[in-house]
């Protein structure tokens, strides 16, 4: 524990280079996948196309990704943007899929009746289909963010990695500094649980229908005037 | 009584053919009376749906004109015209993420209305349409089907729309629950004057719901459009007939006044008479129990008091059949009346004023020559 005792403020600060690293990409890909998922929903064309295309994104491996960020974005090998874009990719890549299949689920009956209330289609889209997307599309900002943090110890590779520092440098010095490692690797997966769980809170509080029991009810009085 | 101006809405040869070539709706010219409920009815895939949706330009139509009030529905933006128009469906449609009061203040928020004030207005529509205010915390899912429909109401009612469009309001919902809303439906009716057009399959619900019935059939062609009566004792064709029914001729005489048919008297008994005292008063080996107030409990006959001793007991009571109110001008129907003496272990049909109390009896023979006389004196079309 020496080593760990010794170093806690740079875990630390390693630690919330992490989360910005990580989760800054689950925001911007959330606000990107929102028109995109609408888009995919809406058109059949347009699904035909963005879900294969998604669905192919996330399967390039990561570390290629990163290395050919700089590549495609003409940045400083040490930037943090390339981690971030690539991870804005994947959170994309995994978004689109799941908002436009939520969007789909939300029922027909409720989107028509929404348009013969008098939304128009922005209006709508915010006031009730949004809405009712929640429980999937933070299903899916679970994954994301989740799958995130773990990415981005993989940035370590192009000098930007966040706690992934410390796996790296702990494997290259001799002998091995297990102690460095294993701080790293705990405190990845902590991040991920916590975050996860406040996210799986937020999504609650978000939707309170989705709680509500069944209560008992009494048939509405009928026939009176009064 | 109606809250506005009159709001006729005129079909001026409305056709509607879809994109894959359905033609759904067939050069439809058709006039919607101001203040009154019009009911679509037809078979599944007969443009019901179709032309309804088409009022509030949920569906454009292909060629043709629809007015509303003399104005034509394309002058104005869909959105601003459909907050204008209350808009009901099948299942309610209510958003499942918002509380009831949420529900009901839809448009008037939509309209610029402040949210508190609109959720007052909203707790008021919830004692309109006869549901607690408790409930108004709930989310939809929480809810009964029919209280859900009564919600659904109410959200098309907030705005105070002079037009209102119903699509199977209540078909998803038992049958007794069904009868309620449409009694409730009626209600409000006659205290909001709303221009209604209501679709639905049911061609009792029609009958019951509507001053008049648009009889569609499959293409979207109008095959008849008539009162409920009209319609039931005259029906252009075979396809209206077969539509309405076999036995349309005995629904028929719910649209006919029952004050026409003899009313004979009864011999009445007090509960807790001696039975010797009604055995004596037996008309024609049956007699009328009766209460304090003379309203009718029960028939006892020659038999059923041969066992009887002492004072009649409510268990001596063979149970009686259906009432018909006989004072006019609150007069009930001669299928009322009708129903009241096939319904009668003494065939004999209880008539009762207004108030309950029993003012004679009549007879199904009374009841066929009343509507033979009103056939000849042309009250009905024969
Ligand atoms: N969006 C659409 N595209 C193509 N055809 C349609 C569409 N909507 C309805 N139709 C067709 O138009 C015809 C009339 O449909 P509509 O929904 O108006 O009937 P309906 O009288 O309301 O029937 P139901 O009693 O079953 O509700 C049907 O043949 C139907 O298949
Ligand atoms: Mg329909």
């Amino acid at each position: 524990m020496n080593w760990v005792i010794d170093h806690i403020p740079e875990l630390l600060s390693a630690a919330v280079d992490h989360l910005q690293l990580a989760l800054l990409p689950v925001v911007v890909g959330l606000v990107l996948s929102l028109p995109l998922g609408w888009v995919a929903n809406r058109w059949t064309v347009a699904r035909a196309i963005l879900v294969p295309v998604s669905g192919l994104l996330y399967t390039i491996p990561s570390l290629a990704l990163f290395v050919m960020m700089p590549l495609l974005l003409g940045t400083k090998i040490l930037d943090p943007i390339n981690v971030q874009a690539a991870l804005t990719i994947y959170t994309v890549a995994l978004l689109v899929r799941s908002i436009a299949d939520a969007l789909a689920a939300v029922p027909d009956s409720v989107v028509q009746a929404a348009s013969a209330m008098g939304y128009r289609t922005v209006g709508r889209f915010f006031a009730v289909e949004l809405p009712l997307a929640i429980p999937v599309l933070v299903a899916g900002v679970r994954v994301a963010a989740v799958s995130n943090i773990s990415l981005v110890a993989v940035g370590q590779i192009i000098g930007v990695g966040g706690l992934g520092y410390f796996l790296l440098h702990g494997a290259q010095s001799s002998p091995p500094n297990y102690q460095e490692i294993i701080a790293g690797i705990a405190l990845i997966v902590l991040l991920a649980l916590v975050v996860d769980g406040l996210l799986a809170l937020a999504g609650r509080a978000l939707t309170p229908w989705t709680r509500q029991q069944r209560g008992p009810v009494g048939r509405g009085r009928s026939v009176v005037s009064r | 009584m109606p809250t506005q101006g009159v709001r006729v809405i005129e079909f001026q040869s409305v056709t509607k053919r879809y994109a894959d070539g359905t033609v759904a709706v067939d050069s439809l010219d058709l006039t919607i009376d101001a203040g009154r409920i019009t009911v679509l009815v037809g078979p599944s895939g007969c443009g019901k749906t179709t032309s309804l949706r088409m009022i509030n330009r949920m569906v454009e139509a292909t060629s043709g004109t629809i007015l509303v009030n003399g104005e034509d529905i394309r002058a104005q933006r869909p959105a601003t015209l459909r907050r204008g128009i209350g808009y009901v469906i099948q299942n309610a449609g209510l958003f499942p993420h918002r509380t009831v009061i949420d529900n009901i203040a839809t448009v008037p928020v939509l309209l610029g209305t402040k949210k508190a004030a609109a959720r007052r207005r909203a707790e008021e529509l919830l004692d309109t349409v006869g549901l607690p205010r408790e409930l108004g915390k709930r989310y939809p899912a929480q809810l009964s089907g029919g209280q859900q429909q009564r919600v659904g109401v109410a959200r098309a009612l907030a705005a105070d729309p002079p037009v209102l469009l119903m699509d199977e309001p209540f078909s998803a919902v038992d049958p007794v629950v069904r009868d309620d809303l449409q009694e409730e439906l009626l209600r409000l009716q006659s205290e909001l004057g709303k221009t209604i057009v209501f679709v639905t399959h049911d061609i009792d619900e029609a009958i019951k719901l509507g001053d008049k019935v648009a009889v569609l059939r499959v293409g979207g062609e109008l095959a008849q459009y008539d009162t409920p009566a009209t319609l039931l004792a005259k029906p252009v064709d075979d396809f209206v007939a077969s539509f309405v029914g076999r036995d349309r001729g005995y629904r028929a005489l719910g649209f006919l006044s029952a004050h026409g048919a003899e009313v004979v008297p009864l011999s009445t008994i007090p509960l807790g008479s001696p039975v010797d005292e009604a055995r004596a008063a037996l008309t024609g080996g049956w007699g009328v129990v009766v209460d304090e107030n003379q309203a009718p409990l029960g028939w006892v006959s020659t038999s059923s008091l041969s066992t009887v001793e002492g004072e009649l007991r409510s268990a001596d009571l063979v149970a009686g059949g259906s009432l018909y109110v006989a004072d006019s001008p609150k007069s009930g129907s001669l299928r009322t009346a009708l129903d009241a003496a096939l319904s009668s272990p003494s065939g004999v049909g209880i008539a009762v004023d207004s108030g309950g109390a029993v003012t004679g009896g009549v007879t199904a023979e009374s009841v066929l020559k009343a509507l033979d006389e009103a056939r000849r004196s042309g009250e009905v079309p024969s």
